[in-house]
């Protein structure tokens, strides 16, 4: 009774106004396309992706073959970074490297986000005792402040890049499960949640039909921002020695061996570095531009 | 209120004691046999076995457990297995560089933050607000790592202002705490922002500006006082990033502390070290969040217990 009521309701709204149908995609696509920023951070962020997919065909020259005539050449016309101690091509390192910095970054966060999303909805819909159990285990989860986690799940994996992807993905785990907790307990208190409930559909289809949507935009501006906080950790974590070891164009491991010539070439943990800044820093802005156009609260 | 604090002390007893076990077993699963680490390479099957039995490795698993335990309580920590000297000494020699560079970065951070925030909350969408906000987003950005050996490369090498490592003076600690501190402004800067201009829209801020008061006393005594709650348990959650950070930054700068002491003890397999680190590390932020819980609690007047 109350459905069909709530079913003409909506029919007469999309009537009275049939030149112009607001879908939440256009009206988010409005909001979206007004931010500047947001806008060139998506753009680098795309041309990222097609340099990860097409890098090794535009390099201009090898990621790995060494070149002893060139070592730490300074950044010229033909080397724009610079070589390093094995006189390779710091640009096309970092062209190469971009593919390693992405698969991390998206892989890890990925990972996390699956895992934190179906717990966050379980724990958020029964609540009671399997709540207090799965918050429990993002207490100890959230004890272990910042890469601490990560490098604890490396001491036991041992270092190299798919354990650094298994340990990002782990730390970022109890986040996304809160956010998906939190918006799960609002969104099960709404009106049509609870007719769902009391027409008897089976817990499994509620979760996934009815709340799982309604999560989404908030898990979609978290995974957005957590890819920069991603690529920076994997990057530390390489940094450290405990990710991807030195022959790899991964960017944080060639910083990292940049580190004894910084002071007669200093550009060969320049250029590395610029490259993570840059990219962390799109992720960062798309992920912001994304929140407010997304975020209901914020007005415009 | 007393209540309230002895409430969350016991609150966090659950916490700890997973917490102690997870480290426990995590250690326990580090891939090679510890015996064989300590009796060195050359040592005899009978020699690891007495070795084993010695460091208690032989007991069922719940045995070592309150073994360990009980020496934590009495301040024992096993023995450092590179330098042989007690766990406990190690750690102790290493805590207050890392403490002062986490203060010092926190100093920073919340000057600088706070400052950026205000000016962005108050001028905004303006040019003020579109640089400072960017300058955050930037801060959050920057690879630590990166930015200390820029800095490095400009100051102590090129400028030859500050040491390029080392804690020997109070100079040593500029870099370094800037580095890290750097994230934690640009998160207290956007934070402050948003908060404040929340507070802005407020009535009694109309009120105050239409009774006359200068834009200065409305903006930093009436409203800044409200907003600074949430600020506070912002700032007080990003100590842990500290602690995390600096295991970066001490390894950027040679610093003599915790985190470069954990790195070591990582490729070292080092593991009464590594235990005993990552528990310090975890007691400190449960510690710090308690904190910052009561804190809370006292700076809003809204919540009583």
């Amino acid at each position: 009774m109350e459905n069909g009521t709530v079913i003409t309701q909506s029919d007469e709204l999309i009537q009275s106004k049939p030149e112009k149908v607001k879908t939440p995609l256009s009206e988010f696509w409005r909001k979206f396309k007004k931010q500047k920023m947001a806008m060139v951070a998506a753009t680098f962020v795309l041309l990222l992706i097609i340099v990860a997919l097409i890098g090794p065909f535009i390099a201009p020259y090898s990621a790995t073959e060494p070149d002893y005539d060139n070592i730490l050449s300074p950044p010229s016309l033909e080397h724009l970074a610079g070589t390093d101690a094995f006189g390779r091509d710091i640009f096309s390192r970092i062209i190469e490297g971009t593919s390693i910095s992405l698969y991390v970054g998206l892989t890890s966060v990925f990972i996390g986000a699956v895992i934190g999303t179906v717990l966050g909805l379980l724990s958020g819909y029964y609540g009671g005792r399997l709540d207090s159990i799965i918050m429990r285990i993002c207490d100890v989860l959230f004890a272990f402040p910042g890469i601490l986690l990560a490098i604890g799940i490396i001491a036991i994996l041992g270092p190299g890049l798919e354990n650094v992807i298994i340990a990002v993905a782990v730390f970022g785990i109890p986040t996304f499960a809160r956010i998906v907790r939190s918006s799960t307990l609002s969104i099960k208190e709404s009106v049509y949640v609870e007719s769902a409930i009391s027409i008897g559909a089976p817990a499994r289809r509620i979760i996934w039909k009815h709340i799982f949507p309604g999560t989404l935009s908030s898990i979609i501006v978290y995974f957005t921002m957590r890819i920069g906080t991603s690529i920076l950790t994997a990057a530390s974590l390489s940094f450290l020695g405990l990710g991807a070891q030195p022959p790899s164009p991964e960017w944080g491991a060639m910083l990292s061996s940049g580190r004894d010539f910084l002071n007669s070439a200093p550009h060969v943990t320049f250029f590395p570095g610029l490259a993570i800044f840059l990219t962390v820093l799109a992720f960062n802005l798309l992920g912001d531009g994304l929140r407010d156009a997304l975020d209901p609260k914020m007005k415009d | 209120m007393f209540r309230f604090i002895v409430k969350r002390l016991f609150g966090i007893i659950p916490t700890l004691l997973i917490v102690s076990i997870l480290v426990f077993l995590f250690v326990h699963m580090i891939p090679g046999d510890p015996a064989r680490l300590v009796a060195g390479p050359d040592a005899s099957y009978e020699d690891v076995e007495l070795v084993r039995q010695d460091l208690g490795l032989d007991k069922p698993l719940v045995t070592q457990y309150f073994t360990y335990m009980s020496g934590l309580f009495q301040g024992d920590l096993g023995t450092s297995m590179k330098t042989k000297r007690p766990v406990f000494d190690e750690i102790a020699d290493r805590f207050m560089p890392t403490f002062w560079l986490t203060i010092w970065s926190m100093v920073w951070a919340i000057i600088f933050g706070l400052l950026i925030g205000v000016i962005s909350a108050t001028k905004r969408n303006k040019w003020q607000d579109y640089t400072g906000m960017f300058t955050a987003v930037s801060g959050i950005s920057l690879p630590s790592f990166w930015l200390g050996l820029m800095l490095i490369q400009l100051f102590s090498v090129q400028l030859g202002w500050f040491p390029t490592g080392g804690n020997d003076s109070w100079t040593s600690y500029i870099l370094p705490s800037i580095t890290l501190g750097a994230g934690v402004a640009a998160v207290i800067a956007r934070f402050t922002r948003s908060s404040l201009m929340d507070i802005l829209r407020e009535d009694y801020i109309r009120t105050g500006r239409a009774k006359g008061l200068k834009e200065n006393i409305v903006v930093w005594k009436h409203a800044l006082k409200n907003a600074m709650i949430p600020v506070v348990t912002m700032t007080g959650l990003q100590f842990g990033f500290l602690l995390g950070g600096s295991i970066v930054v001490e390894t950027v700068f040679s610093w003599p502390g915790l985190g470069r002491l954990l790195i070591d003890s990582v490729s070292y397999r080092d593991y009464p070290v590594i235990q005993a680190e990552l528990l310090l590390f975890a007691f400190e932020f449960i510690l710090i969040n308690l904190i910052v819980d009561v804190l809370y609690g006292i700076m809003n007047p809204q919540i009583r217990y």
